[in-house]
């Protein structure tokens, strides 16, 4: 019934665990075969049975990690189809690159939110009493995946794959146009200018696909908010993390007008730290709209680094912000710890948990180890899952990047072995359809559109 | 005030290019059947380009063909041009247009009417739909004349509540100054179908004396000719030359200048026209930089000296438009014969529509051509077809007939009408095809005419041809993969072809793999011990040339397939299903998709919806099952 074979990363990343990439449909097996390389085949594997090896690259034969697959043949499997799962012991860079290479193989494509589970019910797995809560799961992680994917829509990112949208469909529409109007005075496609485009959208994603493995553009990590009222240490704690002097330190009250973002990693940890203005009522208009966005942080932020100062009592700032943190992965920050104490810890822990609080003086440098390994800590409990889709959905733009870059080779090639320009259309089509899935576009009608805006057509 | 005129099983409104083909298909289908037209000499009119076929469009009328239906027969029968487009690209575009002598046409096409059984025609205005307990039972004339039938199909063009806009001046008017249909609108809505207002026009037709071709260029049509129909195996129709001109500095400067009095821009209409087809006005605005555009002369008939100014449809003042013309290059002295307009008129929004063109609202009515927001006449004819079957099988009590994305041009106009609906005059272009490369010029009988000849419209005679055509195709594709050649055999012939000798012995299907070998190439040293028409010859090349692009497309119609198998139950209420996102609750409760496949072409319908959806129909399937086990 299902055709197609899916993968994702079924476990949290960290530098140290363990992460399983989950592969399932008809493909798994024969997919993951080709890429491992082990005394036995897995095709001829049995069920139930777990393999040493290495997962490898077949472009280059270099190895890119050991790992253990484990692997079950339908319908035994949690969804009854056959699944390899493939063990890698961790790091962030290492999963990601197995996951790369297991995208690129034929017929396996990223799992949507909620995929396996939705398969194990479409296949019978699941329980009918079970099909409410798997429905709230697509819905549930498709609409966390959806504002993730919004998030990044609005980046650098997407503005740069709008762009080379646009090279396509520009070329695209030209082709259209040739073929539906062949007697109108738009100059015929030849194969050198379509060659020319391709290699244009090329260049452009190679230099995506550069800066996405040096890490520069396709950021991930878990966003995580320092927040805390103004001059509590905000911005000195961002610069001790990330070693660097970014932000204005100062003791003047409010100097933070704005939102900066640091990536760091932390024990292995990938953090998009968001150093936020101090958040307190103000009159100062341009300090307003830092303490708007530093609300906003607040609200977005899968972690929240709480600072309060150490030295002086609770204030209705501090206040109001510990009543908001209710249900929220915090860490309350205690700083100042080389100054006397004023602070009401008592009070303090009456809303964050006492093993999340950690007493620092940034000042110093000490409780670095502290806060360090309460985020681990956190993270391996499973409580910083929201940085996943995140994740995945990088890697997803990765391989739908190199699946772009493979149809205009394809659409290149083509027109030096004579094929028609409807034809090699088909695949600078599904370039562009590729790229658009990044973006969560629908195709639909803005061909059309863009042929009419672009050529002047009538009867 | 009224009287009851007579019983039917069918009755078509309008006897345009969609109710010709409803009416004749129905007949055919052994359905008393009505025609009936607010003017008898308007049958089958083009009120607007003397031509009918082109890229996509004329794939339909190899479809509508392959299905039985009669455009092509009668266009091969009257064109006085005809060219096959885009022989330079792939095999999937090749397009076939012909310049159609419009009267001859629409006189053929009467008599066919006239001629079949089952069939009368008739002249009459229908003014209101007889609704009985949400079922069209019937239709009552201007003249007081109730007719009774078991399905209506409403093909009335552009006459609803047709409004004329030239300059100023407005009138209301059908096409080409028809009487048009007023009151039928407001019977419609009366039922409960939404309309809308949409807009097209026509440029002004000149008296072919008082051009001056020298100034122009010459378009001359095919020596070597093809066909429509799948039938016709030659003719011996005279041709006639189209020509072509452009635009001045001149043209663009009096347009300017006159642009307060264009009705596009002053206001005065306020239907949506179609982006593919402005009105000159139009394109010398949003164009500006364009220095001339295009104008082709094409000639109306052979009996006529009216010539079609193909590019310079306009709505402008009967003063203006003569300035425009005359300042064309040929045209300096060209006298207008009938002047050009832009026209409004009433469209029913299609996503009320079944894909078998019936209306949701109203059990037993349907609706086929530019009432249902299309323009063309191809596009008429290939959705009237759909509606005259369904509209007979629904009184024979059979099920509707669904032409899918992939077996047909028809498919996807229809899918995309009543799926997405459209914001202006939808036309047809290749590229709203995904299997371009299967829907081609050249398989159209293998496509459809298996689903004609199940429908009835194709006869015994036809279908055992096609057969034997198919049977041919697959052993002479047997033959050349089974024969082996040897590198000697077949220097000379690859020589002749400009290809690559070979290095060893191979099959001599892999040769016409080749770009450059053809069909002929091999034929010449391999001769096929059949007797291969061109037609199946081209077939065989077609298939292997392009064999690895075609099974890819075959491959993604497997896919499609799968989902569109996934029926939706009719008692489905969207509002129930948890889960689903509001904007798609709303979506699929207004288009209530036939299938899984139907509901993800829905726009605001996102992959998690298809997810929980599916879920869904998973969870109301096993419920199902179990009662019926359990009861």
């Amino acid at each position: 019934m299902i055709h197609d074979t899916i993968a994702a990363i079924s476990t949290a990343v960290g530098e140290g665990g363990i992460a399983i990439i989950r592969v399932s449909g008809p493909q798994a097996i024969s997919g993951i075969s080709r890429i491992f390389s082990s005394k036995i085949s897995l095709n001829d594997a049995e069920s139930h049975t777990v393999h040493y090896g290495h997962i490898v690259d077949p472009s280059s034969g270099e190895k890119i990690e050991e790992v253990l697959l484990t692997l079950m043949h339908g319908p035994r499997s949690f969804t009854a189809e056959d699944v390899v799962e493939i063990n890698a012991h961790g790091g962030v860079i290492a999963v990601k690159k197995v996951l790369d290479i297991v995208l690129l193989q034929d017929n396996i494509r990223t799992a949507e939110p909620g995929e396996f589970t939705k398969r194990a019910f479409l296949n019978g797995r699941i329980d009918l009493m079970q099909a409410e809560a798997v429905i709230d799961l697509i819905r549930s992680k498709s609409d966390r995946a959806f504002s993730v994917a919004r998030k990044q829509a609005e980046g650098a990112l997407s503005k740069k794959i709008k762009a080379l949208r646009q090279t396509v469909i520009e070329l695209l529409a030209h082709i259209e146009v040739n073929i539906d109007y062949p007697e109108h005075d738009v100059e015929e496609m030849t194969s050198a200018y379509i060659r020319e485009q391709c290699q244009l959208a090329i260049g452009e994603i190679d230099k995506l696909l550069k800066t996405a493995n040096e890490g520069k553009i396709l950021r991930e990590g878990i966003v995580t908010a320092i927040v805390g009222r103004p001059n509590v240490g905000k911005s000195s704690l961002m610069n001790v993390l990330t070693q660097e002097n970014k932000a204005i330190v100062t003791d003047i009250p409010g100097t933070t007008r704005d939102v900066i973002e640091q990536f760091v990693t932390l024990n292995g940890i990938p953090l998009r730290l968001l150093d936020t203005a101090g958040i307190r009522e103000t009159s100062d208009i341009v300090e307003r709209i830092g303490v708007e966005r530093s609300r906003d942080a607040f609200q977005d932020a899968d972690l929240i680094l709480f600072v309060l100062n150490h030295n002086e009592p609770l204030q209705s700032d501090d206040r109001q912000l510990l009543q908001q943190l209710e249900g929220r992965s915090v860490v309350a920050i205690i700083n100042k710890t080389d100054l006397p104490g004023h602070l009401e810890m008592d009070e303090v822990e009456r809303y964050v948990a006492s093993d999340r609080i950690v007493r620092m003086s940034v000042l110093e440098e000490r409780g670095l180890d502290g806060l360090e390994a309460t985020i681990s800590e956190m993270f391996f409990e499973g409580q910083l899952e929201a940085n996943d889709l995140t994740y995945v959905s990088n890697v997803r733009h990765i391989s739908l990047l190199k699946r772009a870059k493979g149809s205009l080779e394809d659409a290149i090639e083509a027109t030096y072995s004579g094929i028609p320009i409807d034809v090699i259309q088909i695949d600078a089509r599904l370039a562009w359809e590729s790229l658009g899935e990044i973006l969560g576009d629908e195709a639909g009608d803005s061909l059309i559109d863009q042929i009419f805006s672009q050529f002047c057509l009538g009867k | 005030m009224g009287y009851v005129a007579g019983e039917f099983d069918v009755i078509v409104i309008g006897a345009g290019h969609a109710g010709c083909e409803s009416a004749l298909a129905s007949a055919r289908m052994g359905c008393d059947t009505l025609l009936l037209t607010i003017n008898l000499d308007m049958v089958a009119f083009m009120p607007c380009n003397p031509s009918i076929g082109g890229p996509a469009k004329g794939h339909v009328v190899r479809e509508i063909d392959a299905l039985g239906g009669e455009m092509g027969r009668h266009i091969d029968k009257t064109f006085i041009q005809m060219r096959m487009l885009n022989t330079g690209k792939g095999p999937a575009v090749h397009a076939l247009r012909a310049q159609a002598d419009k009267f001859a046409y629409q006189h053929l096409m009467k008599k066919t009417i006239e001629e079949t059984p089952n069939l009368t025609l008739r002249q009459g205005m229908a003014e209101e739909l007889i609704v009985e307990d949400g079922k069209c039972v019937g239709i009552l004339t201007k003249t007081g004349a109730e007719y009774r039938a078991k399905a209506i199909v409403v093909t009335t063009g552009t006459y609803l509540r047709g409004k004329i806009i030239m300059g100023e001046l407005m009138y209301e008017s059908g096409p080409n100054n028809q009487q048009p249909s007023v009151r039928l609108s407001a019977s419609l809505k009366e039922h409960g179908l939404e309309l809308i207002r949409f807009k097209t026009g026509t440029p002004p037709r000149v008296n072919k004396d008082t051009i001056d071709f020298s100034k122009t260029e010459i378009q001359p049509g095919d020596e070597k000719l093809k066909f429509f129909s799948h039938e016709t195996e030659s003719s011996d129709n005279e041709q006639l030359p189209c020509w072509l001109t452009y635009t001045s500095e001149e043209t663009h400067r009096i347009i300017n200048d006159n642009l307060h009095r264009a009705p596009m821009f002053s206001g005065a209409i306020e239907g949506t026209g179609p982006r593919y087809c402005p009105s000159i006005e139009d394109k010398i605005v949003r164009f500006a930089d364009k220095p001339k555009h295009q104008v082709f002369l094409e000639p109306e008939g052979k009996h006529t000296s009216e010539y079609y100014v193909q590019g310079l449809s306009t709505s402008m003042p009967e003063d203006v438009q003569l300035k425009i013309v005359r300042s064309v290059p040929g045209l300096e002295n060209a006298e207008i014969m009938r002047n050009g307009y832009a026209i409004e008129y009433d469209a029913v929004i299609p996503t009320q529509l079944w894909p078998t063109l019936e209306t949701k609202v109203i059990d037993g009515l349907f609706t086929a051509g530019q009432i249902n927001g299309t323009s063309g006449y191809e596009e008429a004819a290939g959705q009237g077809i759909i509606a005259g079957i369904n509209a007979a099988r629904k009184v024979q009590g059979k099920e509707g007939v669904i032409i899918g994305r992939e077996q047909g041009y028809i498919g996807v106009m229809i899918d995309d009408l009543v799926t997405k609906g459209t914001n202006d005059p939808y036309r047809l272009l290749t590229s709203r095809a995904e299997y371009r490369l299967l829907l081609r010029h050249d398989n159209a009988d293998l496509r459809l005419t298996p689903l004609g000849y199940e429908i009835g419209l194709i006869t015994e005679e036809r279908y055992g041809k096609f057969l034997r055509k198919k049977e041919l195709v697959e052993l002479e594709l047997e033959r050349l993969r089974n024969t082996k050649v040897k590198p000697d055999d077949m220097k000379v012939m690859l020589e002749a072809a400009s290809s690559a000798q070979m290095t060893q012995g191979a099959d001599a299907l892999s040769l016409l793999r080749r770009p450059e070998v053809t069909y002929a190439h091999l034929e010449s040293v391999l001769p096929s011990p059949y007797e291969l028409s061109d037609e199946m010859k081209e077939q065989v090349e077609i298939q292997i040339k392009y064999e690895g692009y075609i099974e890819k497309q075959l491959l993604q119609v497997e896919r499609l397939n799968k989902m569109e198998k996934k029926k939706m139950p009719e008692d489905i209420d969207y509002g129930d299903v948890r889960g689903l996102a509001s904007e798609a609750k709303q979506k699929l409760s207004v288009i209530r998709p036939l299938s899984i496949g139907q509901a993800s072409r829905i726009a605001g319908v996102t992959p998690a919806d298809i997810s929980i959806l599916l879920v869904y129909l998973e969870h109301y399937n096993r419920v199902t099952a179990a009662r019926k086990s359990g009861s």
